[in-house]
């Protein structure tokens, strides 16, 4: 019965420590590790712990292999929630870091995504002449007729991907400051000409400036890479009036990017599209209308990498837990001896859970750092955009400082969990039978 | 010469027949020779004492009669086999049908009851599951621990163990007997009852017993003794 | 068998290590379960046996670039072809655009290419002749609780009503099931009449988004394939035509690597697995040395002994792995019960359990074969004076 009522007391105490450490902040945890250390360093307790512990590692070489069972373990579940979440954060902040909220986007109405929607030429003039969009030096608005299409090419690996091609016209620049040609130039109006995003240039097949591209029945040449640092990177941009026809699109546009006076100059420009009877348009800030497309994908990407993060964990505390079993059966007679000779359970209980709490640690750093040596670079693709074109989206993983504090702190809770009870095992071994021992 | 003869041969002269034996264990740079050139006859139905300070070589001769190590020179015959020019695997057949051992720390397996012990040596043969059971049940009355049969060997007292152990070493039927310190970890009393046991399978069930103690008591039961020191024989006494 | 008790007991020396290995081993392939079953289902989607029968052709430009309505009497005159239909992506949404389903319009005689579904002749019958017509698979109308002779209206995305209205209204003729279950994602999406969406749509009447073919023999599949890109070559509408099987894996393929991805995670796990379960063999096997050393006293071969720790490392293994399984098997079974069938997920059946039964065994094996050969390696003299 006391030995039930104590299991329970433990399970309560690790559920509220691990509730508590995963709402802890990073600067909750440095406090508490700054608390630790003064207590280990001021305390009798606690330097008694700290020799206990010291007596502990020593004896860790000896017990290599069941130590690096709790370190590789650990690593590797930290490596594989760090990568996941490293690729739904690289999505997320494509999508989200696309776009300002003094430019707006104006599609068909109803048709939800760019590439759905079907505009004129009139509609183009009607939308650039709306109150609230900027005007350039001249007294021209700034709006940029666009038509988004998509093309079938084959990627590095030989298979066929669809890609974005948009057919622009000179706004196109002005509307998106943040679009730049980093080799080449850009295209010359009414040639066939292209310039070709980062993200495709290192992902599709035969890109290259100078090469030819053959687009339908017509060989086009690439003469520029621009890199935005968003998702306009994962496109092909060409002059407007010349790609249309390609596509048999004639003159027909997809969206109109305007620059807006200012960010809250969009209410405005967006009532009076509202209540202009010649125009049925949706206008979106180019800012919401990219985080709307991230929609849901970032979050299903942290719940599954989160889920299998779980199961991991599971199977990588039952791991610590046997070696801290058998590395406090070892060491049965060293502590029974200790406890003989005065020493009290809390410096027991401590150096055990301080020592698997170190091997955690570095078992945390080793995935991390695993992580974000594989995937801190790493640019992957997936079927985007919105709309049945499905064209691709080239991300990069995004392996942050907040990500990287995420797996360790989950290396300490799964080092936390697998040192606890065989700490207490320890603690309650009896001194007499432990002497005997062996 | 036909194999009846070989039979008759084998079956009239001595159990062991050692000749020229001798043992060399290298350790690093230095040689050392635990055993040397020991000639040694050991009749069918012996009980055999072997004696000797610690280091004296007598474990080292036990292994090697009983095919667990093999010798630097010399020849060594049981039963009418040389077993020091076997290989492993022959080696470890011919100790599963020929040589039953009994050590000092029982060495029973933890996580069988004494049934399942007793029963290990049978799995090797080609005996059906009721057979192996019921021939370890005899062996285990046999011994006198039919109503300890399905417990564990911590459940057993440290004589109850080496009578299970000895149960074991007879259970296959050898013809041999090896015994190390059979009553080394044991009280006065069963020891007694161990040697006596061991004393009752030479004397009834015709057991040839080469036993290696330390303890002149355990001596006395045995029908001949054998002192070794520093690896060669120093006397040869009968006991009557 | 009869070594069985000796493994088994050899297991259960150390319960508490043991039960705590195979939690590990348990968690391990309960991984494995499902990423697997979510691979499987995505790699099963390109090797469906009514999709090897059918070819689609569309834009050489890549889909959602259209083509002529002409080309359907050339279609039609290429020999090996049984059924050519015209489909088009609506992209309609009901009520609200998180309600997303795959909705097309598609040509009076799909249902005589598209052999996927089961849909009953009078309700066959009632789409080809009813105008405005539409069909749903049974989970479509399950989730929207549709019932057969009521009106679904539609927002259109790309294509607006010629007076520039984005509704369309259908009405629903007929509930159809995939006639493998396999296939069980069809009975997500909607069909409705090309006819009518041609006639009432407000631009580009007559240009159709792919032609889906059905070929009288799989096996000419390619051959017909060529015939057929072969009537555009050269003219601004060229296409390009690939079985639907293809088509789909292509599409998986933009999605995302999966197999890799599933593959790189469960190599992680079997590596930890591996170091994991190897550290609890070697210690079993250290702390049992003497025990070893006698059973090759008593007469058992080097290769029995050998032999049996191979069978206890495999047996944790395997022990541990089928426990995994199970569970798996449960929560995607849960999964797609709570979930529908949408879920990209295959049950666990026999093609992932006999996978899953292989890497128990590899893995058992891995772990066992150090300190296997550590037992069968011990001198006997040495093991019993503890050395």
């Amino acid at each position: 019965m006391n030995k039930f009522l104590l299991g329970l007391l433990l399970v309560v105490v690790l559920i509220v420590c691990l509730v508590v450490w995963s709402l802890l902040p990073w600067y909750g945890a440095v406090a508490a590790a700054v608390l630790l250390a003064l207590w280990l360093a001021l305390t009798a307790t606690g330097r008694r712990t700290l020799s206990v512990t010291g007596v502990g590692l020593a004896t860790l070489r000896s017990r290599w292999g069941a130590s690096s069972v709790i370190v590789i373990g650990i690593a590797g579940v930290v490596g594989v929630l760090v990568a996941m979440l490293a690729m739904g954060e690289g999505l997320q902040a494509t999508l989200q870091g696309t776009g300002s909220a003094d430019t707006a986007i104006v599609i068909r109405a109803g048709s939800q995504v760019e590439s759905n929607s079907v505009l004129m030429h009139s509609d183009a003039v009607l939308i650039g002449q709306q109150p609230g969009v900027a005007r350039d030096a001249t007294g021209h608005p700034i709006a940029s007729p666009e038509v988004l299409l998509a093309v079938s090419l084959p990627k590095n690996n030989g298979q066929d991907a669809n890609l974005s091609v948009r057919g622009v016209g000179e706004e196109a620049w002005a509307v998106r400051p943040n679009v730049k040609i980093i080799a080449g130039r850009k295209f010359t109006p009414g040639t066939l000409e292209l310039d070709v995003g980062k993200g495709v240039m290192a992902q599709f097949k035969g890109m290259a400036i100078g090469s030819d591209l053959q687009l339908g029945s017509q060989k086009w040449k690439i003469v520029g890479e621009f890199d935005s640092g968003d998702a306009f990177n994962s496109e092909i941009w060409a002059d407007a009036s010349t790609i249309g026809p390609v596509f048999h699109r004639g003159s027909s546009l997809s969206s109109v990017t305007v620059r807006l006076t200012s960010p809250s100059a969009f209410t405005v420009f967006k009532a009076a599209l509202a209540t202009n009877p010649q125009l049925k348009v949706d206008a979106e800030t180019t800012h919401q209308y990219f985080a709307d497309q991230a929609g849901g994908i970032n979050k299903l990407i942290r719940w599954l990498g989160t889920t299998i993060a779980i199961i991991m964990a599971i199977g990588a505390i039952f791991g610590a837990l046997n070696s801290m079993y058998a590395a406090v059966a070892t060491r049965a007679r060293e502590i029974a001896t200790l406890r003989a000779v005065g020493f009290q359970g809390t410096p027991v209980v401590a150096s055990v859970l301080l020592e698997t709490m170190l091997l955690a640690l570095a078992g945390g750093v080793l995935g991390a750092f695993v992580a974000w040596a594989v995937f801190g670079h790493f640019t992957a693709s997936t079927s985007a955009g919105g709309g049945f074109s499905f064209t691709q989206m080239i991300f990069q993983f995004r392996v942050t400082p907040a990500l990287l504090w995420t797996g360790i702190k989950w290396a300490l809770a799964i080092g936390f969990i697998g040192g606890l009870f065989p700490a207490v095992r320890a603690a309650r071994l009896p001194v007499t039978t432990a002497l005997r021992e062996l | 010469m036909n194999a009846a003869v070989a039979e008759v041969q084998a079956n009239n002269g001595p159990l062991v027949q050692i000749r020229g034996l001798s043992k060399v264990y290298t350790r690093g740079k230095q040689k050392l020779e635990v055993l040397h050139h020991i000639d040694l006859d050991i009749a069918r139905g012996d009980f055999f004492a072997l004696m000797g300070p610690s280091g004296s070589g007598k474990t080292t001769l036990l292994n090697l009669i009983g095919g667990l190590d093999s010798p630097a020179q010399g020849s060594l015959t049981v039963g009418g086999k040389r077993i020091d020019t076997m290989g492993e695997g022959d080696l470890a057949r011919w100790r599963a049908a020929n040589v039953g051992f009994v050590f000092q720390f029982y060495n029973l397996m933890p996580g069988l009851t004494a049934q399942k012990n007793v029963e290990l040596p049978l799995l090797l043969t080609r005996l059906s599951s009721a057979k192996r059971r019921q021939n370890a049940a005899i062996a285990l009355q046999l011994v006198g621990l039919s109503d300890r049969a399905s417990h564990k060997p911590s459940e057993l007292s440290g004589g109850q163990q080496q009578r299970v152990a000895i149960a074991r070493a007879i259970v296959s039927d050898p013809s041999l007997l090896v015994c190390d310190e059979p009553t080394g970890d044991l009280d006065r009393q069963s020891a007694e009852d161990v040697l006596g046991l061991l004393q009752r399978l030479n004397r009834e069930h015709g057991k040839t017993i080469v036993m290696v103690t330390h303890d002149p008591k355990a001596a006395e039961y045995a029908s001949h003794t054998l002192h070794l020191d520093k690896g060669t024989l120093v006397e040869h006494a009968t006991v009557a | 068998m009869k070594y069985f008790h000796l493994v088994w007991s050899a297991l259960m020396r150390r319960k508490t290590r043991t039960l705590f290995t195979m939690f590990s081993v348990l968690a391990a392939f309960l991984l494995f379960g499902m990423l697997d079953s979510v691979r499987t289902s995505f790699a099963d989607a390109g090797h469906s046996v009514s999709g090897a029968h059918q070819l689609i052709t569309m834009s050489k430009l890549g889909l959602g670039n259209q083509l002529p309505l002409s080309l359907q009497s050339r279609l039609e005159a290429v020999p090996g072809l049984t059924a050519v239909a015209r489909v088009s992506w609506f992209g309609g949404i009901y009520q609200d655009p998180k309600n997303f389903f795959p909705n097309e319009a598609v040509s009076a005689n799909y249902f005589a290419v598209q052999d996927a579904v089961v849909l009953p002749p009078d309700q066959l019958k009632a789409f080809q002749s009813t105008r405005d017509g539409a069909v749903v698979g049974a989970t479509l109308a399950k989730r929207f609780g549709w019932k057969v002779g009521q009106q679904i209206p539609l927002e259109a995305t790309i294509w607006p009503q010629k007076d520039g209205s984005n509704t369309w209204t259908f009405k629903l003729v007929g509930i159809f099931h995939a006639r493998d279950a396999s296939e069980k994602s069809i009975e997500g999406v909607m069909f409705f009449r090309w006819k009518y969406f041609d006639e009432a749509r407000q631009f580009a009447q007559g240009s159709v988004g792919w032609y889906q073919t059905r070929v009288a023999n799989p096996e000419h599949a390619d051959q017909v394939a060529t015939a057929i890109d072969a009537l555009s070559k050269n003219s601004d509408h060229e296409t390009k035509t690939v079985t639907a099987n293809a088509f789909t894996a292509s599409f998986i393929s933009q999605l995302a690597n999966i197999g890799l991805i599933v593959g790189a995670i469960m190599a992680a796990v079997f590596f930890t697995l591996i170091l994991l379960t190897g550290n609890t063999m070697a210690q079993a096997v250290r702390e049992r040395i003497p025990e070893l050393a006698v059973l090759k006293t008593i007469g058992f071969s080097n290769r029995s002994v050998l032999l049996l720790v191979l069978a206890e490392a495999v047996l944790l293994v395997v022990i541990g792995g089928v426990a995994g399984m199970l569970l798996a098997a449960g929560v995607v079974g849960g999964l797609k019960a709570a979930l529908g069938s949408q879920l990209p997920m295959a049950p666990v059946g026999g093609s992932i359990w006999g996978e899953a039964l292989i890497l128990m065994i590899l893995i058992g094996v891995v772990v066992g074969v150090l300190p296997a050969l550590r037992g069968m390696r011990l001198k006997i003299v040495d093991a019993l004076a503890g050395r």
